[in-house]
């Protein structure tokens, strides 16, 4: 009897351990039915309907029954600007947490996105890792990784003018709660980072430090890839080195 | 027993004290009288919420215009919040209504302050203040060169009025112009006439759109073209009623829009958006990026934008590698009928909200009435293709020495100094819509018709007569359109609900309950002291 029931448990233990063999061999990345490809929805005419699948990767604050995603697959990003979203499902959409989105796909100053969009949850989770793009900053290849969640290490905080760090606003025409916008120096070239307030409030860890930085500061970066008329990412983390 | 007793009443006095309280902030104010003197012993502090195009020497003008007020006034101190929306200012002074938040003054649009006026006694009426021989337009108190009521534009000072009543003094004015790169034009076989029609512009548009064998537009040889880029859709919707002399609203707040004329205007759209001639601003972007890039024929946008216009523009959003040499032409925007145009007529106004303390209300005024000094007026126009509100600044030998220094420099950048003389030109061809508690609404629903349209075509949808009913019923219904409207806090506003008269007189009676209570306690305790 003992022998028996110990086979038992043996079988029933491999049994499991294959279920769970096969559940991990779905691919989360795979398409459903109707769902474009990455290199689908890039191709897709402007204003055409599309419908994709991606992982939340960051939002903007959620208002008025909207909200505003930067989301991503392995294969690139996705810009979901001011989808259909409940207060209650944006409380869902942590990174990582993947979506089926259907919207018109448009191109904004340049930043390749999906507008008008009503999203579905769907089962699997994936947080993209940081892209480093310092050696692509002012390559043709960088907009090939438009909206994807991306890196920069060990750039230099340039003299965005009167040898201010930072403006408020693009041009400093703004107060403190607007958007920040600096330049960082690398390889020779300067590029454009912006603090968007709907993604990092006043207040948050990043807003703040961004409004410590000194001109020749050295720092790290992470943030999402935006495009606006040329890259200007929107950052989520900074650090002083 | 008795202490429990009387922490009762005060808990029963203080629940009844916090709705009266609530009602404090937007009901609680007197009617603003002009005090005699403006008190020289008291300092005053004066919000003041202000909107800038996103324009760091607005910003700079602003200030100026604060200090120079303040070393006339060193006893009042005006505090400045910048926004770069009308709609966040509205957003905000909604928001502050309830609580009497309200800043001081405002930069506001004649629509706002039609919702502003369902607070009573909110907004300060000007007419009699404008008027008062001490400190009104022109009045003998006053330490600064201000304009006489009669040199206020009489047109834009009767946009300020609702329902008769001025409430706010106009700041600056623009209307929209067409930019059009004319060399483009040219190149496709056109000339281009003083006044446009919408013919015109849709035909030549549509020309624009041929491709050579690699998909390269032959009007530029890029790969991208957008002939025609409409800015503000809720204009463009609303000058097309207005020339076509279509209903759009009347002055009972009555919605109009949904008639033969719309649909007419909208078939028009869904044509050339389908074959991508047309798209506007949300859907592609800023018209100037698209102008300057070479990449779009007719950009129409307020003449408030002008500096961002042209291959010369002093402000630029594209990098200057994708700038593209054209000549810019500055014209009124389309007309159906080219011997009677119309254009309408929009840019800030400000108003002054009413407060406790009239001689704060009257601070607030002196600083309101100093945003129309020849100084400030002037300052401000030329940052950008703005006109000044005064007759006495269009007269001024400053003014005339700036139009007439069109193409110098920067500061005297061309296309802007052409946008301004527009609306100089055109001031009798001006119009606005009726403004009622809702406007603001029907205004935003104008736009989304040409917006929903334009996005339908281009995902492929059918745009017939079904779409156009489906249409009207969505944007309807999303604005809120179909419910009444009151026109202003003049409007009879009917007998009390059922459930406030309720309130009423709960509320009485607990006063009346708490005053016994009280009054008892009181006796007995004289009683027992006896």
């Amino acid at each position: 009897m003992k022998k028996f029931l110990a086979l038992l448990l043996a079988v029933m233990m491999v049994l499991s351990l294959a279920a769970c063999g096969k559940a991990a061999e779905k691919d989360i990345f795979a398409k459903g039915e109707g769902v474009m490809t990455h290199e689908q929805f890039i191709a897709a005419e402007e204003g055409s309907r599309v419908t994709v699948e991606a992982f939340v990767q960051g939002h903007q604050s959620w208002w008025d029954n909207k909200i505003t995603v930067y989301a991503q697959d392995k294969d690139g990003g996705y810009f979901f600007y001011d989808m259909a979203c409940s207060e209650a499902d944006a409380a869902k959409l942590v990174p990582g947490t993947k979506i089926k989105v259907t919207g018109d796909k448009g191109v904004w100053a340049g930043q390749i996105e999906v507008m008008d969009a009503t999203f579905e949850f769907e089962d699997g989770s994936w947080v993209a890792p940081a892209l480093d793009i310092a050696k692509l900053l002012g390559t043709p290849e960088l907009e090939s990784h438009m909206t994807e969640f991306v890196s920069v290490s060990g750039a230099k905080i340039a003299d965005k003018g009167n040898g201010a760090a930072f403006f408020y606003n693009w041009d400093g025409s703004g107060a403190d709660g607007d958007d920040l916008y600096f330049d960082i120096e690398i390889n020779g070239g300067t590029y454009t980072f912006v603090v968007r307030r709907y993604l990092t409030a006043p207040g948050s860890e990043v807003y703040e430090a961004v409004k410590n930085l000194k001109v020749g500061d050295t720092v790290d970066i992470e943030g999402f890839l935006y495009w606006y008329e040329g890259p200007q990412p929107h950052i989520s983390s900074i650090t002083v080195k | 027993m008795k202490r429990a007793k009387r922490l009762f009443a005060a808990v029963l006095c203080a629940l009844c004290l916090i709705p009266l309280a609530g009602c404090h902030g937007s009901r609680g104010y007197e009617p603003f009288v002009m005090p005699e003197t403006l008190d020289s012993s008291r300092s005053f502090e004066i919000s003041f919420w202000a909107k800038n195009d996103t324009n760091k020497t607005q910003t700079e003008i602003y200030q100026k215009a604060i200090d120079d007020f303040e070393a006339l006034y060193p006893n009042i101190h005006v505090n400045v919040r910048f926004y770069t929306d009308y709609g966040k200012i509205y957003n905000d002074v909604i928001t502050n209504i309830p609580t009497g938040t309200t800043p001081n003054v405002c930069i506001t649009y004649p629509d706002h302050i039609a919702t502003y006026l369902m607070a009573p006694l909110c907004v300060v009426p000007l007419d009699e203040v404008m008027d008062d021989a001490r400190f009104g337009l022109g009045g003998s108190e006053l330490r600064f060169d201000s304009p006489t009521r009669e040199e206020i534009v009489p047109q834009f000072l009767s946009e300020c009025a609702i329902g008769g009543v001025t409430y706010a003094l106009p700041f600056m004015r623009s209307t929209e112009a067409c930019y059009v790169n004319r060399t483009m034009l040219e190149k496709l076989g056109y000339e281009l006439p003083d006044i446009l029609t919408w013919d015109f512009v849709w035909e030549v548009s549509e020309a624009a759109m041929a491709k050579d064998a690699d998909g390269l537009f032959l009007a530029n040889g890029q790969k991208v073209l957008i002939p025609f880029i409409y800015k503000s859709t809720d204009n463009m919707m609303i000058q097309m009623l207005r020339q076509k002399n279509a209903p759009y609203s009347d002055e009972e707040g009555d919605v109009l829009i949904f008639n033969e004329e719309t649909r007419t205007i909208l078939r028009t759209v869904a044509e050339h958006a389908k074959t991508r001639a047309f798209s506007t601003f949300k859907i592609s972007s800023y018209p100037a990026n698209f102008l300057n890039a070479g990449q779009c024929l007719f950009a129409i946008d307020s003449t408030a934008g002008a500096t961002w216009m042209g291959s010369e523009a002093p402000l630029l959003d594209i990098s200057a590698d994708k700038v593209v040499q054209f000549e810019t032409a500055v014209r009124p925007v389309p007309q159906f009928d080219p011997e009677h145009p119309q254009m309408i007529s929009q840019g800030p106004s400000v108003c002054v909200f009413n407060k406790r303390d009239p001689q704060e209300v009257l601070a607030a005024w002196l600083f309101t009435q100093y945003l129309l000094t020849n100084e400030v007026q002037i300052a401000y126009s030329g940052t950008e293709g703005y006109l000044p509100v005064t007759t006495k600044a269009h007269e001024s030998a400053e003014y005339r020495d700036y139009l007439a220094r069109a193409g110098e420099d920067e500061a005297h950048y061309d296309v802007k100094i052409e946008a301004s003389k527009l609306l100089l030109e055109n001031t009798a061809n001006t119009f606005t819509t009726p403004v009622f508690n809702g406007s603001t609404s029907l205004r935003n629903a104008a736009g989304q018709l040409i917006e929903e349209t334009a996005k339908s075509v281009r995902r492929g949808d059918r745009t017939d007569e079904e779409y156009f009913d489906k249409l009207f019923h969505s944007v309807t219904s999303l604005y809120r359109l179909n419910q009444r409207i009151v026109s202003s806090e003049r409007s009879e506003l009917g007998p009390l609900p059922a459930a406030a008269k309720a309130l009423l007189v709960t509320l009485g009676a607990v006063w009346l309950g708490i005053a016994v209570y009280v009054g008892r306690d009181l006796l007995k305790e004289k009683r027992k002291k006896r």
